[in-house]
């Protein structure tokens, strides 16, 4: 299948990726790894006029460590998250979830800031930094704005960035030596999660179990109250809305997100 | 727009759609059709080529994207002389292929998956090929075949 | 030592690996330069009535060259059986992905654009959704007929037959509906010559089938049609013969004035192709609570899709039915269904396996309800190997079988008493994950159509061999396989023997591939073919080394000529032979007709684990024996297992092709449709045997579907094995996740109670 036609624009520099998004606004939409936007486009679910490749801008590819924060490029490739030794040490959980999105072809091309933009429920990406309290850094035309990744995903492929807005930075808080977990529940190993779970200390996040990548709320504060681990992941469907398909109902996804909570929370080692 | 891609060592320039995918500027317009297509949804692996080095499937890159870029499919794998590459040799040598039409992809990703991980076990090789399909072999034969490519001995 | 019976790595392969195959879509052939693109406008909803069809827009998109709808075609309506169905639907639909009209352009990426602008007027109708629904007949699909059932067969059943049974058990069994999905999706390109003649290059099994259904559709002579079958990525049995695509495109060729090229996408293959299995099939099984099988029914209900296009596939189920059990009273009856789904066809194993997969289950069934260990249920009620030639209570006539020999095989590499030990193990620990065991133990039909097929050998004047084979494989290895069988025959080396097929012009009569008939007929006709070759050449050599006939002999060896007893004597090579054959040529042109069918047979041990929390079912391991005979080549002849085994264990764990309550394909991308990866799939574990057939040259029978259809009643009974501590006597296939889990939940809520 073949999108239809597109005026493809290759942006070399932020600040021009950044004209080309002001100059064509909604008509516009932004290529990076490419692995949500084109499957959309071939199927024709999506039909932009214009394409603006932000794949060159180098600049926006990089995992350094600032003081208590990590920032990340958001043009960093899953493959490179899943292989950075600094994002391993400092960022646990998001090191290992970048390996399990897709499969290695997909992980060559992919990337964060297109994953979170895309603001997909069903994504790994997305539940890992809500779960790790990211910050996600865009920039405008008025400048840069730090938006916390709570405040992010507001939708089904939904988020506050305008359509001259372009996602830029990850941070998240060091977390080093924290306890961690992840579950991805699926059928086939390349499948999209029925189910994810992502676990960082005592915040768990939920894939696919809502419109948007969601806290588990309920777990959480179970927790904080001293839960024990079994009876938080008992409460961890609270709350939530998960889509009721042929393969997986809500109902049972309600059940998978019990089971895979406490398993998730059982590998970050709380008891 | 006009589009310049190193093929397999050699520059492919021409005047292409921008939406051109890379998978059909690399059958259509460099004339190599040995990188196949086989779904529409990214899944099945089979027009995976090496960009920079990387395999990616090359039916969810624009060929505009690959511009400036180098790009080797099943073509430019055998050294010049016609000496296979051990991956190719192995696949034989294993009947690792049957119908042949998820091969040329499965062979790129196989060389990718050696590059980054070179004596991977059996477990590794499954799931490093878990983005090819194939309907034929069932796999087990795959997994020999990069087993095999790999230096390891194939115990079954 | 013979060639015949060792791994020799495929011939196909050098190019496979270095430049790809040539398939349709790679072809640049000169007929087909300048050709314009096709694409297929295909209904979006299951049952509807075309209200107008408007293609004014379509036509004044950019580089448009014709859009055809069932208005535009002069061709003959196709034959009813027992109703027709239209090359391009006019007034009613009755599938998502029936053609309704064909665009062709300048370029293909011009297509989609374009077929976006046909503007089709539906007005929807009820859909038929399923066996259900088609059997209610509150909406008929086809008003001609009285309901929507389109076949009956056998019964009617007697209400008798079970009363000797201290034990009997009955339990509906669906085999879903599956989409072949060969890698390569279905391709046609069409050039008619300034000859009047129409060359289709098409991707099929059988090119010389092919031929006839594209030329009778077009209302020509079989004369004026060639087809080319190129290579082909993967059949299963959805590409027998042409399908009516293939018609329209052969009959817009020639409209249009020009080539064209056509290529279905995934999304298109998935809805358009024609789809396997979709058996509703009730089994009702009695006995003595020793484990003696008295009596098994067998009440088959095949969804045949909208239009049926293998009605032989439940009756073949039928014949089938009683497996490898001597059962002393079996019964059976079928019932073919049209629904508002995609046409129903062959798929690896067509009507075999759905037979095998109903009485596995019914013996685990009868097993469970007895008490008995499920392997001792089958060992006492095997067919024994002095009974053969076996004629069973459906009519099949068995050449040869080790049934028991083959279970006994599978269960002892498996380690199957220690496996049950650890299942114990596990369930007195409470172990959230389950092991599972499932045996299946089959015999199928090869080469059951009887057809005979072709087969050409031809010495070159170099001595090299050229052999044309009616078997069309694609990705069989058939072509090394042959090469072999003539190597060994004629003493040419293999690097001296090109194999050719799939051209109607080259192999103008012949049948192809379907029901792993290929090596016991195809291979059977080079046979036969190598050996009036030899019995010429021996003529050839007698009169030329001056010696009678019965005194010259073939040194196979060397693939030389000699006088017997006189080694160092005046040799003859192959070459010398041609030339002294002169103009005539060495050749020899074979019809074998004499194949009757064989019955391949095995058993099949799987291993599951079973997540008891979610629901989730991972094969661990796979042991078959899987007996066809003896082996020309165990390099291909594990290939075919392998891929059965993967195939098989798909079935039972993953795939369907899903449609909701209106008829919409809820699996119609690869994204959805969950064909099995290597991470899902473990090693395979191979147990060899080798039981020869009396009823072809080579005493072979047929390997390509036998692992398929052991498989997936194994890999399915060990995941309701699994289940058994929990009460569950029965599991509907795919066993996801979801299923496994939801049977789990009803069964511990039932427990609480």
């Amino acid at each position: 299948m073949i999108p239809a036609a597109f005026a493809y624009h290759r942006a070399s520099t932020v600040d021009e990726a950044l004209a080309l998004l002001s100059e064509h606004g909604e008509e516009a939409k932004v290529l990076a790894g490419g692995h949500s936007l084109l499957p959309l486009m071939k199927l024709r679910f999506a039909a932009p006029e214009i394409v603006v490749d932000i794949a060159p801008l180098d600049e926006l590819r990089y995992v350094r460590l600032e003081g208590d924060e990590l920032a990340i490029g958001a043009l960093t490739r899953y493959h490179d998250l899943h292989h950075d030794p600094v994002l391993a040490e400092h960022a646990p959980l998001l090191a290992h979830v970048a390996g399990s999105v897709g499969d290695q072809q997909v992980r060559h091309r992919g990337t964060l800031g297109g994953s979170l933009a895309h603001a997909d429920s069903a994504a790994d990406l997305p539940a890992a930094v809500l779960a790790a309290d990211g910050v996600l850094v865009a920039r405008g035309p008025s400048g840069e704005r730090r938006i916390p990744a709570a405040e992010f995903f507001v939708g089904p492929f939904t988020t506050p960035l305008e359509p001259d807005e372009l996602l830029t930075e990850i941070r998240l808080p060091r977390q080093t030596g924290i306890g961690w977990g992840f579950e991805k529940f699926t059928r086939r190993a390349i499948d999209w999660a029925i189910v994810g779970v992502a676990v960082a200390g005592k915040a768990v996040a939920l894939v696919n179990m809502a419109g948007t990548p969601i806290r588990a709320h309920a777990t959480e504060e179970a927790l904080a109250a001293g839960a024990t681990a079994a009876d938080a992941a008992a409460l961890a469907a609270e709350g939530t809305s998960p889509p009721d398909e042929a393969h997986a109902s809500a109902e049972y996804r309600r059940h998978l997100a019990r089971v895979l909570t406490a398993r998730a929370l059982r590998q970050a080692g709380i008891a | 727009m006009k589009v310049g891609i190193e093929v397999n060592g050699r520059e492919v320039a021409e005047e292409v759609e921008d939406r051109t995918l890379l998978v059909h500027f690399l059958r259509d317009t460099a004339g190599l059709t040995g990188t196949n297509i086989g779904c529409d949804t990214t899944s099945c692996g089979a027009c995976t080529v090496l960009l920079d080095g990387e395999s990616v499937k090359s039916c969810t890159v624009l060929a505009a994207q690959a511009d400036g870029h180098a790009v080797t499919t099943v073509e430019g794998l055998a050294d010049p002389g016609g000496e296979l590459h051990p991956v190719q040799r192995a696949f034989r040598e294993q009947h690792g292929l049957q119908c042949g039409f998820c091969t040329p992809g499965m062979i790129m990703a196989s060389v990718s998956l050696l590059e980054h991980n070179p004596k991977p076990t059996r477990d590794e090789v499954r799931t490093g090929l878990e983005g090819n399909l194939c309907r034929c072999t069932g796999y087990h034969n795959i997994v020999n075949a990069v087993i095999e490519a790999s230096g390891q001995e194939v115990d079954r | 030592m013979s060639i015949v019976g060792t791994r020799v790595v495929r011939v196909e392969d050098r190019k496979l690996i270095t430049t790809g195959g040539a398939y349709v879509d790679d072809l640049r052939e000169e007929a087909l330069s300048g050709a314009v693109h096709a694409v297929f406008v295909r209904s979006p909803i299951a049952h509807a009535r075309i209200e107008g069809i408007d293609v004014s827009a379509a036509l004044d998109a950019p580089g448009v060259v014709a859009v055809y709808t069932a208005a535009d075609l002069d061709l003959a309506p196709r034959a009813a059986n027992p109703v027709g169905e239209p090359w391009l639907a006019s007034d009613v639909v009755r599938y998502v992905g029936e053609p309704v009209a064909l665009v062709l352009t300048e370029q293909r990426y011009q297509l989609a654009d374009a077929a976006e602008l046909v503007d089709i007027d539906y007005d929807p109708l009820d859909a038929v959704a399923g066996i259900d629904a088609a059997l209610s007949g509150e909406t008929v699909l086809f008003p001609e007929l009285d309901g929507n059932v389109v076949q009956t067969h056998g019964g009617p059943f007697d209400e008798k037959t079970f009363e000797d049974c201290e034990v009997v058990v009955t339990e509906t069994v669906l085999n879903q509906r599956v989409a072949a999905a060969p890698l390569e999706v279905r391709g046609a390109s069409c050039a008619w010559g300034e000859d009047g003649r129409l060359t289709v290059w098409l991707s099929t099994q059988n090119a010389q089938i092919g031929r006839s259904q594209i030329a009778a559709g077009l209302g020509v002579g079989e004369e004026s049609v060639r087809v080319i079958a190129p290579d082909v990525g993967g059949g299963f049995g959805a590409k027998i013969g042409a399908d009516p695509e293939a018609v329209v495109l052969g009959w817009a060729a020639r409209r249009a004035g020009r080539p064209v090229r056509w290529t279905e996408s995934r999304s298109e293959n998935l809805t358009a192709m024609t789809h396997g299995r979709a058996q509703r099939n009730t089994v009702t099984i009695g006995g003595k609570r020793d484990g003696t099988v008295l009596a098994y029914r067998l009440d088959v209900v095949q969804d045949a899709g909208a239009y049926p296009r293998a009605l032989f596939l439940p009756t073949l189920t039928e014949m089938m039915a009683p497996g490898v059990y001597r059962f002393p009273k079996v019964e059976t009856a079928s019932r073919a269904v049209v629904t508002t789904t995609t046409p129903i066809a062959a798929y690896r194993g067509a009507g075999r396996p759905e037979a095998t997969a109903a009485v596995e289950r019914a013996m685990d069934l009868f097993a469970a309800e007895i008490g008995m260990d499920p392997a001792e249920v089958r060992r006492i009620n095997f067919i024994r190997p002095e009974e053969f030639p076996y004629t069973t209570a459906t009519g099949a006539s068995y050449d040869t079988g080790e049934y028991a020999k083959a279970l006994d095989g599978v269960l002892e590499a498996g380690g199957y008493a220690e496996l049950r030990a650890e299942q114990e193990r596990r369930r007195a620990e409470g172990d959230v994950v389950a092991l599972g065991l499932g045996i299946a133990a089959y015999v199928e039909i090869t080469g059951g159509d009887a057809g005979g097929e072709s087969g050409r050998v031809e010495i070159e004047r170099d001595g090299s061999v050229t052999a044309y084979t009616g078997s069309s494989p694609h990705g069989q290895g058939l072509a090394t396989s042959l090469a072999m069988l003539l190597s060994d025959r004629l003493g040419v080396p293999i690097e001296k023997i090109t194999v050719k097929h799939g051209d109607t012009d080259e192999v103008p009569k012949a049948v192809g591939t379907f029901g792993s008939r290929s090596l016991q007929l195809g291979g059977s006709a080079i046979r036969q073919a190598a050996d009036e070759v030899i019995a010429h050449a021996r003529e050839l050599a007698a009169e030329l080394l001056e010696a009678g006939a019965d005194d010259i002999e073939l040194d196979a060896e060397r693939g030389v000529w000699q006088v017997r007893g006189a080694p160092s004597s005046t040799v003859l090579s192959w070459a010398r032979l041609a030339e002294a054959a002169g103009d005539t040529g060495l050749s020899a042109d074979v019809w074998f007709a004499d194949g009757k069918p064989t019955f391949p047979f095995g058993a099949h041990l799987a291993v599951v684990e079973v997540d008891t929390e979610t629901g989730k079912v991972v094969l661990r391991r796979i042991i078959a024996a899987d007996d066809a005979g003896p082996v020309v080549n165990p390099l291909t002849f594990q290939g075919q297992r392998h891929g059965g085994l993967g195939q098989g264990a798909a079935q039972a764990l993953l795939e369907i092709m899903n449609y909701d309550d209106d008829g919409n394909p809820t699996t119609a991308t690869l994204a959805d449709y969950s064909f099995i990866t290597a991470t899902e799939l473990p090693d395979f574990e191979l147990v060899d045997m080798a039981t020869p057939t009396t009823r072809n040259l080579l005493g072979v029978k047929g390997i390509g579907e036998a692992a398929t259809i052991g498989s997936t009643p194994a890999v399915h009974n060990a995941v309701v094995d699994a289940l058994a501590p929990f009460g569950i006597r029965h599991l509907d296939m795919p066993a996801t996740p979801m299923r496994v889990w939801a049977a789990l939940d009803e069964a511990r809520k039932a427990e609480k109670k």
